[in-house]
């Protein structure tokens, strides 16, 4: 086993009250004041949803895409605990962060799409158990994970109280709740795919397949790593910290490890199928289709050499375009290669956008209140809030 | 039956299916799902059908159903121009050229119904996550609980005929589509829309039957004298008529569309014409659910990935405590700077 001695992490700290925290609050109020419209009124009187796209961006951008942006816990969970990969222990906990907040609220963003809402208890009683349903099973592990973070997470917090030795007691089960942190999110994201499955012809040939599974699975994989990438340099440029150049860089060659596996079966999958030929044909699927796949090849030119991956700049941005070609997917498989039949179209409205922001406005805030606060970022020696001038900068 | 009995029967039959599907893992592979030998259906013959959509005011007024006011002039008359969550039943014009001629292709006219096709093997029942949606073992009508339902729209996204809605204008919106009058049923009833068509193009009857009667039509030779059967076959509860055959097209809609259904159609015009796109035999929710059985049943699999997850861990996390261990000393002393 290698030896890795890391810096404890440590709260940033500094002040809660900044121009991004008051922009972050806005947008949550905005949200909140559409959605206490679409409590009282229904779904009809804020969205664009109708009977021809009964999922709009609630569903697909809310909850799919946000939990695989949430992504980041797990994939890092994977290579430090399961392929040994020490070194990148320092990235565990603001990642576990990120993932934790993306996916309770991915769960709560559920709640504001049901139009039965108040039944939304019926998923995880017995009474009402659909085991052939997959979002039945969906449901249920994304749940369980939620549960499961909080405890990978809660170390923070009993340090943060000086309960230690309830921090004690935990570890010595942690390896069990690290594990079952692994599995659910690959049945789940796995499963996030699977759900079209069951849409038959009516998904576009390009994304309808049987491997849905394992490219949703594959591609929340590597977003994980790409989320990790974009997330560690957002917070050092904020807090104007060091960039872990030296985590990054070889967490990017990973990252694009994976990315080839994903290009190699989703490629590999559409030639079987002889269903590459709808990418030559002149269509919005097909135009969406190459967006698609530009932003996923975009991380082999930009991050290609040693050189390319120690730049930040490249690091950033290759690993934004992989998190917009893993939205790409998720949009074009659930909403422009879904079609029901002729006369029906969707595109959200203003206030299902609101929405939508608001709920990853709530991510921002709740990571800067965090990490600001509680031990999440790895301690750095000369504190960079010490000013109000570097405070202000900080947050620009 | 009272609420808490309710819950216990709901209880119980689902822990038996998880526990049956959890503990049958040999059951992965399936097929499309056989018909319920007792299945009840409607046979909607195109050809028959005048447009005078009886069957749509009936509907409404058997399942108490609002307008849906789909007049843009004034709120008087009731047309909705497809089912919705308050439309369970509509009748469809398709019209070609000058439309003169009742089902003809060219220059042609004709009425196809709009309404649940009741799946052998639903798409909607596979996809609900609660139950809300399922399928009777007996009778085979595809029915909603609206007390289970938590309004997720997996089923209306989900359906191949595009046949479940749900009511966006209602802060308690439920789901809506046809029920086959089930209410009536207990009643000595049947279906209201089959009931009160005037010519027998909308025909109530067991699955089987309506079957043979529909091969019996379409192996008709064109301007043949034959008898024209209406409401309800089993019965024969009203007098039939006669008159000439037309001359169908040789498809039967609804008796291999996935892994078929229990309306079937026939028409004078091709299917594809009036809205009924080619659909394969195999049925969604069979490849749906043997895909999921294949990776979930019996919680093998996703067992066997967290068992070897967590020894890996284990050896792996030991490590971990003890650099926390020592990171937080470091922490402590408050000097050192880590790479």
């Amino acid at each position: 086993m290698t030896e890795h001695t890391h810096a404890a992490p440590a709260p940033v700290g500094g002040r809660l009250l900044t121009p991004v925290t008051f922009t972050c609050g806005m947008l949550i109020l905005a949200a909140l004041a559409i959605l206490a419209v679409r409590f009282v009124s229904g779904l009809g009187a804020v969205t664009h949803l109708n009977d021809g796209y009964p999922w709009g961006i609630w569903v697909v951008a809310d909850v799919v895409i946000g939990s695989a942006f949430a992504c980041g816990g797990f994939s890092i969970a994977m290579l430090v605990y399961i392929f040994n990969k020490g070194e990148y222990h320092p990235l565990v906990r603001p990642a576990l962060l990120a993932s934790l907040f993306g996916y309770t609220l991915a769960g709560v963003g559920v709640i504001f799409d049901l139009g039965r809402w108040w039944n939304f208890w019926h998923i995880l009683s017995p009474a009402y158990a659909s085991p052939n349903s997959v979002m039945f099973e969906v449901a249920l592990c994304i749940s369980l994970y939620i549960v499961v973070m909080w405890i990978e997470f809660s170390p923070t917090f009993m340090e943060k109280w000086g309960m230690k030795d309830a921090r004690r007691k935990l570890n010595k089960v942690m390896f069990f709740f690290i594990a079952l942190g692994t599995v659910l999110p690959m049945m789940h994201q796995s499963s996030l795919g699977s759900l079209l499955i069951v849409f038959g012809t009516q998904i576009h040939p390009l994304w309808q397949t049987m491997l849905l599974p394992l490219i949703f699975l594959l591609s929340a994989i590597t977003i994980g790593y790409a989320v990790v990438l974009f997330e560690s340099c957002l917070a050092a440029a904020g807090y104007r910290r060091s960039i872990e150049m030296h985590l990054l860089t070889p967490l990017a060659k990973i990252m694009l490890g994976v990315l080839a596996v994903f290009m190699l079966v989703r490629f590999g999958d559409l030639l079987w199928r002889g269903a590459l030929g709808h990418a030559f044909t002149p269509s919005l699927q097909a135009f969406m289709f190459w967006l698609e796949t530009a932003c996923f090849l975009s991380p082999f030119v930009l991050l290609r050499g040693e050189r390319q991956r120690r730049n930040p700049a490249r690091l950033f941005v290759g690993g934004a375009l992989l998190m917009l070609g893993g939205v790409l997917l998720r949009i074009n498989a659930f909403l422009v290669g879904y079609d029901t039949g002729t006369g029906w179209s969707y595109f959200p409205s203003v206030p299902e956008l609101l929405v939508t922001f608001g709920m990853f406005a709530i991510e921002v805030l709740g990571y800067i209140v965090i990490t600001r606060r509680f031990p999440v970022l790895p301690r750095e020696d000369a504190p960079p809030t010490a000013t109000p001038a570097a405070l202000r900068a900080a947050t620009r | 039956m009272n609420p808490r009995r309710e819950f216990l029967r709901r209880a119980l039959a689902g822990g038996a299916a998880v526990a049956g599907t959890a503990a049958c893992p040999s059951a992965h592979a399936r097929g499309n799902a056989e018909i319920p030998p007792e299945a009840i259906g409607l046979l909607f013959d195109s050809t028959l059908c005048i447009g005078c959509k009886a069957c749509v005011a009936a509907c409404k007024a058997a399942n108490d159903l609002p307008l849906d006011d789909n007049s843009p002039a004034d709120a008087l008359w009731d047309m909705p121009l497809d089912t919705t969550a308050r439309t369970f039943n509509v009748i469809k014009a398709w019209q070609s050229g000058a439309g003169t001629q009742r089902n003809q292709q060219t220059d042609g006219y004709a009425f196809m119904k709009s309404s649940c096709l009741h799946c052998i093997d639903p798409s909607c029942v596979s996809a609900c996550p609660v139950s809300a949606m399922t399928k009777d073992p007996r009778t085979g009508i595809v029915q909603y609980d609206a007390d289970a339902c938590i309004g997720c729209r997996y089923c209306v996204a989900a359906c191949p005929f595009g046949i479940p809605k749900y009511d966006y204008d209602s802060p308690t919106g439920k789901i809506g589509k046809c029920e086959l009058c089930r209410h009536r049923l207990s009643e000595g009833k049947y279906a209201a829309c089959a009931e009160v068509c005037p010519t027998g193009a909308t025909l109530f009857g067991k699955v089987s039957a309506l079957k043979a009667e529909a091969h019996r039509r379409l192996a008709l030779q064109e301007g043949a004298p034959t008898t024209w059967p209406r409401g309800n076959l089993d019965t024969a509860d009203q007098p039939a008529w006669q008159g000439p055959a037309p001359r169908y097209v040789q498809h039967v809609y609804g008796e291999k569309e996935v892994g078929g259904t229990q309306m079937l159609k026939l028409a004078a015009v091709p299917f594809a014409q009036l809205g009924h796109k080619p659909l394969p035999e195999r049925s969604f929710s069979s490849q749906s659910e043997t895909l999921q059985h294949t990776l979930y049943g019996g919680l093998v699999l996703p067992l066997a990935v967290l068992g070897v997850m967590s020894w890996v861990a284990k050896r792996n996390v030991k490590h971990d405590d003890e650099t926390d261990a020592r990171g937080a000393q470091d922490a402590h002393a408050g000097e050192k700077r880590h790479d």
